[in-house]
């Protein structure tokens, strides 16, 4: 049903040119190719990588209906009035089911329509589960070579475990809203320790209290002033040696209150997001956030080189033949797959 | 590892707020294993040509109760054209008198459907136009 032929039209070089010139239908159809893997995908990405490294990325983060849309578009429209172009990469999740998806966050957008400083890309998941897809990387690497001065990465609605957008942001925002968890659910591990900046949003609401104190419950236990580093493909948090000279120098994780459907408090946290841009660049935590990105990135590419390789290289029906004989217990998943493996 | 999907923008131009119509077929899409954009009630022309310029479509689906498509659908078909975008599909769904469905695909339109199109139709229509971009 998905299997439509693949797009062999317009020639690389021509996107890249289209891409760097600021053409937003080659722009578009690049954001396409890099998406759906295509074979011209890792030229046209070698060719537009120099060109990427100048935009300030910002993630997104949070539950499904914290606001994180909305925030978005009322974050862009701020970054728009301070003079800024921005590009936008919104993900939402692909069914495991039918491999379909609905993709909504142009609904909450319309207030950024027809403005020729803003970009904005809906993604689907497409079998990734840690936030992103697994090409949104790559996506934001082409928004960063077409010249966007911010480009804000919206992941999916997470739970508590998705932190996958910590490696692929230089700034990350956390959204929560009020009434949504208890100071237990704050001093879980996972997603609140990625955060940069937390926002709770939706602010005008009851309950806000209460998730404030807890969220600022939280930040006390921690200390405020971890780093992360990358260590055997983990995320690892490290904390900074709190010596008193230190202490300024730290980034200070705050927690923010915002109406994103009125703006209010939408100006003090682009603020804030251009003050830990500044952070970086001054305490060199940028070089490490570049090191993660880039880790990350060459892994990608790698395992997903291997994915194809592998994948090449087991005969047709092999696959099915050992899945049935474990069915039938006659073979066990482990020697499968390492008989498998050997034919790589 | 290729990987290519069907991409349709599902939009309602005009400004009738009937939404449910647009809602049930960008499901039933999202079921048949498409990508679905849906960008919601009250759009303009020109906010559905540029929405499906950055979002890279196959397929324009415009939903129109409001009696306005023979003004509103041909526009979105030229201004689509008019960016590039000439093999982009574009169907429409909704309430069209029988005597407005040939003068719309004389203005460009792939497709028209009615009330009580199936998914099936939906689909088939689309997997058998649907054209790769100049």
């Amino acid at each position: 049903m998905n299997g439509v032929e693949p797009r062999t039209t317009t020639a690389a070089d021509a996107l890249v040119a289209g891409v760097l010139g600021g053409n937003r239908l080659l722009l578009a159809r690049a954001i396409s190719r890099v998406e759906n893997q295509a074979p011209e995908a890792s030229a046209l990405l070698t060719a537009l990588y120099p060109h990427s490294g100048q935009a300030h990325i910002i993630g997104v983060t949070g539950a499904p209906g914290t606001g994180k849309s909305t925030l978005v578009t009322a974050l862009a429209q701020c970054y728009r009035a301070a003079g800024l172009t921005v590009g936008i990469v919104a993900i939402d999740p692909t069914s495991p089911f039918t491999g379909g998806a609905l993709l909504g966050d142009r609904v909450r957008m319309r207030a950024l329509a027809g403005d020729a400083g803003v970009f904005m890309r809906s993604m689907a998941t497409r079998g990734s589960l840690g936030g992103l897809s697994k090409t949104t990387g790559d996506v934001v690497t082409v928004l960063d070579a077409a010249g966007f001065d911010r480009i804000i990465v919206e992941t999916v609605g997470v739970g508590q475990a998705e932190v996958e957008i910590a490696s692929t942001a230089h700034t990350t925002l956390v959204i929560e809203a009020p009434g949504l968890g208890d100071e237990v659910q704050a001093i879980k591990a996972g997603i609140l320790e990625i955060a940069d900046i937390l926002v709770v949003n939706k602010a005008d609401r009851p309950g806000m209290d209460r998730t404030l104190r807890a969220l600022e419950m939280m930040l006390d236990i921690e200390g405020n002033g971890a780093r992360y580093v990358r260590h055997h493909g983990q995320l690892l948090r490290v904390e900074s040696p709190v010596e008193s000279d230190e202490e300024d120098r730290r980034w200070k994780v705050i927690v923010m209150k915002t109406v994103a459907t009125d703006n209010t408090g939408v100006e003090e946290l682009r603020q804030r997001i251009e003050a830990h841009r500044h952070w970086l660049m001054e305490s060199g935590e940028l070089a490490l956030r570049q090191q993660l990105r880039i880790a990350n990135t060459l892994e990608n590419i790698i395992r997903a080189e291997l994915n194809r390789r592998i994948a090449a290289s087991i005969p047709a029906g092999r696959l099915d033949e050992l899945v049935e004989q474990i069915r039938r217990r006659e073979r066990d998943p482990y020697s499968a797959a390492a008989e498998l493996l050997s034919l790589v | 590892m290729s990987e290519r999907k069907i991409r349709v923008l599902v939009a309602k131009p005009g400004l009738d707020g009937h939404d449910r119509g647009a809602k049930v077929v960008a499901r039933m899409l999202r079921d048949a294993g498409f990508e679905v954009i849906y960008t919601g009630i009250r759009q303009t022309p020109q906010m559905i040509a540029e929405a499906a310029l950055q979002e890279d479509v196959d397929v324009v689906g415009l939903s129109i109760l409001s009696g306005a498509h023979m003004t509103l659908c041909p526009k979105v078909v030229e201004l689509l054209r008019a960016q590039g975008q000439e093999h982009v599909l574009v169907v429409v769904g909704g309430i069209i008198p029988d005597e407005d469905v040939e003068k719309l695909k004389a203005a460009g339109i792939d497709g028209v459907f009615g009330p009580g199109t199936s998914s099936e139709e939906y689909v088939n229509f689309i997997t058998s136009h649907v054209r790769v971009p100049a």
